[in-house]
């Protein structure tokens, strides 16, 4: 490499909508490799049989519009462009797609929830969802995966200028789903993005949230919890492309597992490109291994092609209960049982207090105490 | 009316033994000081009585009440009254102190007290230790100082009034001010003479708040001189030297007569 040219990232090397430009993965791929490519159901290589399945409702903000369109609609795929093969299979797939508008200046006065719901995991499903948030508007979004499925879908979170989204998905899925998704947020200038991720359901769940901004002061917060029991798979990939200056990011995902072959996978990419001066970049996941048998694997990586950054950071931490915890809490008298719950739903807590939907956090809280007392 | 016996206790961490023979025994009314050198096995007779998981008990026998506390776990033996306030209380992350103290008088107490009356209580107690009310919505030990997290644990003490109080060095890394709040705590909870306490401390300075009826001279894993308030005097003018080098000397005696 010369020293007129710039380096470029390894992280994101390749998007397309077309599902031949990327190979069947075989498992030995990078961004394969965690995933149980037998557990896909056919997601990954074309032999999944498409019939439907998954019933998308909305119930939206009265400021909200909504409609549901065909392939050819001009708005989609702006913001995202697929980034791997069941992505790409997605895109080339559905055949309705969800388009939730927020006009512009408005401030929309509830949570729009979008329900997804599966009605067995027989057969194949494929979706998209377009968010588009106008300039200076305000919204919250709410994305409730159940049911059972075999769902492969992309969801675009376009939010403009000034414009403030904040979204949480809960995969509260039944035990055969499997569910392979990918979120994109595309920032514009001093557009504001907040996702909470609750994975708690399903056979394999994996996640892609990612983040690119396209002027200067976007400012993205993605935080994550997940429950993981026996036989779980569960995968949260995330990726902030930082490619303009003076945006921020902070990734915070905390994950509890138990029971044998509980399995979490977490990847953090986070690129601050030659031109992302000024960036301010934090990521952070801790997990919380309850039990032998259970597995986490957690990889960041941060690439920085800039020397002007404002911070730029990880942390990654697995690790069983704190013994010291649990005994000071015994030595108040407090069970065992009763000191383990503390502990987790402490370490949970500032989390929570996050989701700043009122009656989802009190869902989240209780699957969580419903997941302790199993 | 309790009572603590202590007999012939042997404790282990790993394959080292730490206390080896340590009798004691302490009744409701009775403030038993326990002073020694660092490294002499104190704070190891704290934790064993206590049950942390880290300390082997290889023999001996510890009763409350004739109950065989080495029997119950770490929780039962608090249930049945028995209380270690910690030298390092430790943090616990995203667990608020009122959530904590709610949660430990229940089990204490075997039923949740009304809301109110908690608040109440806890407000009390809170004000009577100067700790500012904003801490019970804090996490539990998170980021206090060491004199915050010393007068939350006599907090613990005052609201769960247990039988027989164990002290490990509270009076360490306190500053006068904070030492003589500690010790108002500690008398106001010795005042009903229904309780009885064991005062784990390296220095003198904490006695002359807090009077002790018996004060024992640790070394060596165990008690070499027992006596009344005036062996602390004792202490404070000639150290521990004399002790230790006994200890060390009985310690080379044995291994040479093994």
């Amino acid at each position: 490499m010369g020293l007129e040219t710039k380096p470029l990232s390894t992280l994101h090397e390749k998007s397309s909508y077309d599902v031949a430009d990327f190979p069947v993965p075989t498992g030995r791929e990078e961004e394969w490799r965690f995933t149980p490519l037998s557990r896909l159901k056919g997601l990954h290589n074309g032999t999944a049989a498409v019939t439907g399945g998954v019933v998308v409702d909305v119930e939206a903000a009265p400021e909200v519009r909504v409609e549901t369109v065909g392939r050819d609609d001009a708005r989609l795929g702006r913001a995202y462009t697929p980034a791997d093969r069941v992505s790409a299979q997605a895109y080339s797939s559905f055949e309705k797609a969800t388009v939730v508008t927020v006009p512009k200046m408005t401030a929309a006065s509830r949570p729009t929830v979008i329900t997804l719901r599966g009605s067995g995991a027989g057969a194949a499903a494929y979706g998209h969802i377009l968010v588009s948030v106008e300039p200076m508007a305000e919204a919250v979004l709410v994305l409730d995966h159940r049911g059972s499925a075999v769902y492969a879908d992309n969801v675009e979170f376009d939010v403009a200028e000034g414009a403030t989204l904040k979204v949480v998905s809960l995969q509260d899925w039944d035990d055969d789903a499997v569910h392979v998704s990918h979120h994109h947020a595309r920032l514009g200038k001093d557009a504001t993005f907040r996702s909470f991720v609750v994975t708690l359901g399903g056979d394999l769940v994996r996640l892609s949230p990612s983040v690119s901004y396209t002027a200067p002061g976007g400012d993205a917060d993605l935080t994550g919890l997940y429950f993981v029991d026996e036989g779980q798979h569960l995968e949260h990939r995330l990726l902030v492309d930082h490619s303009v200056p003076n945006c921020r990011s902070n990734v915070t995902y905390k994950g509890a597992l138990q029971g044998d072959g509980a399995h979490a996978v977490w990847i953090g990419d986070v690129i601050i490109r030659a031109e992302a001066e000024g960036t301010d970049t934090y990521e952070l996941n801790r997990n919380l291994i309850l039990t032998d048998g259970a597995r986490a694997d957690s990889v960041p990586n941060l690439e920085i092609l800039t020397g002007e950054v404002a911070g730029a950071g990880h942390a990654s931490a697995s690790g069983r209960l704190d013994d010291e915890h649990i005994f000071y809490l015994q030595a108040r008298g407090i069970p065992f049982d009763e000191a383990r719950r503390l502990v987790i739903h402490g370490f949970f807590a500032q989390l929570l207090e996050k989701i700043e939907v009122p009656e989802i956090r009190e869902r989240v809280l209780s699957a969580v105490e419903a997941e302790l007392a199993r | 009316m309790s009572t603590l016996e202590i007999r012939d206790l042997h404790v282990a961490v790993g394959d080292k033994e730490i206390l080896r023979g340590v009798d004691l025994t302490v009744r409701s009314g009775e403030t038993h000081a326990i002073m020694g050198p660092n490294g002499s096995g104190k704070s190891t007779l704290a934790y064993a009585v206590a049950g942390h998981p880290k300390y082997t008990v290889t023999s001996g026998t510890v009763l409350l009440d004739g109950e065989d506390l080495l029997e119950m776990s770490v929780d039962e033996r608090a249930r049945a009254g028995l209380f270690l306030a910690m030298q390092y209380p430790v943090e616990v992350p995203g667990v608020s102190v009122s959530n904590f103290l709610r949660s430990a008088i229940t089990a204490v107490r075997g039923e949740a007290p009304k809301l109110r009356d908690f608040a109440k209580e806890l407000k009390s107690g809170m004000d009577a230790l100067s700790i500012d009310p904003a801490f019970a919505q804090r996490n539990t030990n998170e980021g206090f100082s060491g004199g915050e997290k010393k007068r939350h644990e006599i907090l613990q003490l005052e609201l769960l009034k247990p039988k027989i109080a164990v002290l490990d060095e509270t009076d360490s890394g306190l500053d006068v001010d904070a030492l003589r709040v500690v010790s108002e705590g500690i008398n106001r909870f010795r005042a009903s003479g229904d309780t009885g306490v064991l005062l784990i401390t390296h220095y003198t300075r904490i006695l002359r708040y807090v009077k002790p009826d018996f004060v024992h001279v640790f070394a060596g894993g165990r008690v070499v001189e027992e006596g009344g308030p005036e062996l602390a005097d004792k202490l404070e003018n000639e150290g521990y030297e004399a002790y230790v080098r006994d200890a060390r000397k009985a310690d080379t005696a044995k291994a040479a007569s093994a």
